[in-house]
């Protein structure tokens, strides 16, 4: 089973984190048109290989942070604070 | 050579030395009036329909690895048209019709096993969300009916149906017309017919990017074996949408999970009918070999490896021995996983691409086995016309930007 470093409880299964998708999106102005709209409520990069994205321990502490994680081999290379910038992999 | 009983004679008073190869293994040529990227089930359809409906011969087939190695040959075999909105049961159903002539037409045996889906009810809200259901695919011309408790357990005797119950089944309903089709053969049917007109099939060459003329329009592909040119390319690779897409300079609003199944040990005839509780999460058949094939769930996190995590190879056999405790002495046999296209609403995407004279078929997601002979009927019917088949015309890319989404997410019966 693949197993996430949560930074406030350490390493646990896969089965207590739930996954929200890509991360550093950012929610364009509301003057945005519904082109730019729809582009940033759907499409995404979907990457074969390095993706960042965010997590939640669900049924652990509860909090969220961010995951740098392969999606062909699953190795997770960082994981780091929610707000903080994306580091240089 | 066409198949028949008297071919079945001739090969066995000849020692079964006598068969043609099924397909040929062509040369790629430096030029087609079409190109098809993906050699599973959607894209063998294609080809086959772009020379017999629309008269195009001089086509190729593009597989990266093996034909029909990918989700169609992942998948649990499940054909039904059960769905919720008129342009999704016009799609759908029509497939399941095409399927119903398909043995005959290809002169294939696709091993059609119409023995009916049943999706159970644990609760009252399932009972009311189900006669809802019914009531649409009645109004949209699709057969449907519901099932009292009574009625299931008659269908289905190895269902739990005592008190003590973990899930309670309460009643279900029935699409007599949906079943079961031999996967395979569904690719290897269509790659021979597709053969016989003409197509070229190319297996073991890897799409590595896209060329484009003077005007923009798509003017070829550069492959592991050399470029080839067309002016009409059309992608069916499912869970590898987005990385043609980004070859090509675009996005999609698709995301790739790695979609769960696995069979146990063969045995005797026990169950005739498919099973789908949507409460649970289990979906259960038994092959014509004798597997019991249970499915299929995600992992709900982006995947590009077709593996599948331990945690829902548990979860899934949990729910299947909720409903179906007899099946705890059976071993398990093999356990895969394919790599499927999610969109949001949980609709195909079949059309034209931000690039002129690129087109795609793809965000089936976890039902696209179901889909393959419309898939390649409407993505051939676009590629030859340069405009979509009526029964692709609500499903287009753009009602991502629109906001005119088809949301079958409930519809189809599983979380996905």
């Amino acid at each position: 089973m693949m197993q996430l470093e949560c930074p406030w409880c350490g390493v646990r299964d896969e089965s207590e984190f739930a996954c929200a998708g890509t991360t550093h999106i950012v929610r364009p102005p509301l003057t945005a048109s519904d082109r730019e709209w729809g582009e940033y409520l759907f499409f995404r990069d979907n990457p074969k290989g390095l993706h960042r994205e965010r997590w939640r321990h669900v049924f652990g502490c509860g909090q969220w942070f961010n995951v740098a994680r392969d999606t062909v081999t699953h190795e997770v290379r960082a994981v780091y604070a929610l707000s903080a910038p994306p580091p240089g992999l | 050579m066409k198949y028949s009983a008297l071919a079945l004679v001739r090969g066995a008073l000849t020692r079964q030395a006598n068969w043609p190869a099924v397909w040929r293994s062509p040369e790629p040529k430096r030029r087609y009036d079409a190109i098809v990227i993906g050699g599973g089930g959607h894209g063998l359809a294609t080809a086959y329909y772009l020379a017999k409906n629309h008269g195009l011969t001089q086509v190729a087939v593009l597989e990266r690895g093996w034909l029909g190695g990918g989700n169609t040959g992942r998948n649990t075999t499940i054909v039904r048209s059960n769905y919720l909105y008129p342009e999704s049961a016009r799609l759908y159903d029509f497939s399941l019709r095409l399927y119903e002539g398909l043995t005959r037409e290809l002169n294939f045996n696709l091993m059609l096993s119409q023995r009916g889906l049943i999706d159970l009810a644990h609760s009252r809200h399932d009972l009311d969300s189900m006669a809802r259901w019914v009531n649409a695919m009645h109004m949209n011309g699709v057969d449907a009916q519901l099932l009292t408790r009574e009625e299931v357990a008659a269908r289905a005797p190895l269902l739990d149906m005592s008190p003590e119950a973990r899930f309670p089944i309460r009643g279900g309903f029935l699409q007599p017309r949906a079943g079961t089709a031999r996967h395979d053969a569904v690719a290897w049917g269509y790659a021979r017919a597709a053969d016989a007109l003409g197509v070229d099939i190319i297996q073991n060459c890897e799409v590595r990017g896209f060329s484009r003329g003077p005007s923009g329009r798509i003017s070829g592909v550069e492959t592991s074996r050399g470029p080839i040119a067309s002016e009409r390319i059309g992608i069916a690779v499912a869970g590898h949408s987005s990385v043609l897409a980004a070859l090509a300079g675009f996005r999609l609003p698709v995301t790739s999970y790695a979609l769960q199944a696995m069979v146990t040990e063969p045995v005797k005839p026990a169950l005739d009918v498919v099973l789908l509780s949507p409460g649970t999460g289990a979906y259960v058949s038994q092959s014509d070999k004798g597997e019991m094939v249970l499915g299929a769930a995600l992992d709900l996190f982006p995947s590009y490896a077709q593996r599948g995590s331990f945690a829902l190879t548990q979860g899934i056999l949990a729910a299947t021995l909720a409903i179906l405790p007899a099946f705890s002495r059976l071993k398990l046999l093999r356990q895969w996983a394919g790599i499927v296209d999610v969109v949001h609403d949980s609709s195909p995407i079949i059309g034209a691409t931000p690039v002129p004279g690129l087109y795609i078929n793809c965000g089936w997601g976890t039902g696209g086995f179901k889909g393959i002979p419309v898939g390649g009927w409407t993505l051939a019917h676009v590629m030859a016309n340069g405009r979509s088949h009526e029964l692709a015309e609500p499903f287009q890319l753009e009602r991502f930007l629109t906001g005119r989404l088809i949301d079958e997410a409930a519809a189809a019966g599983i979380a996905h």
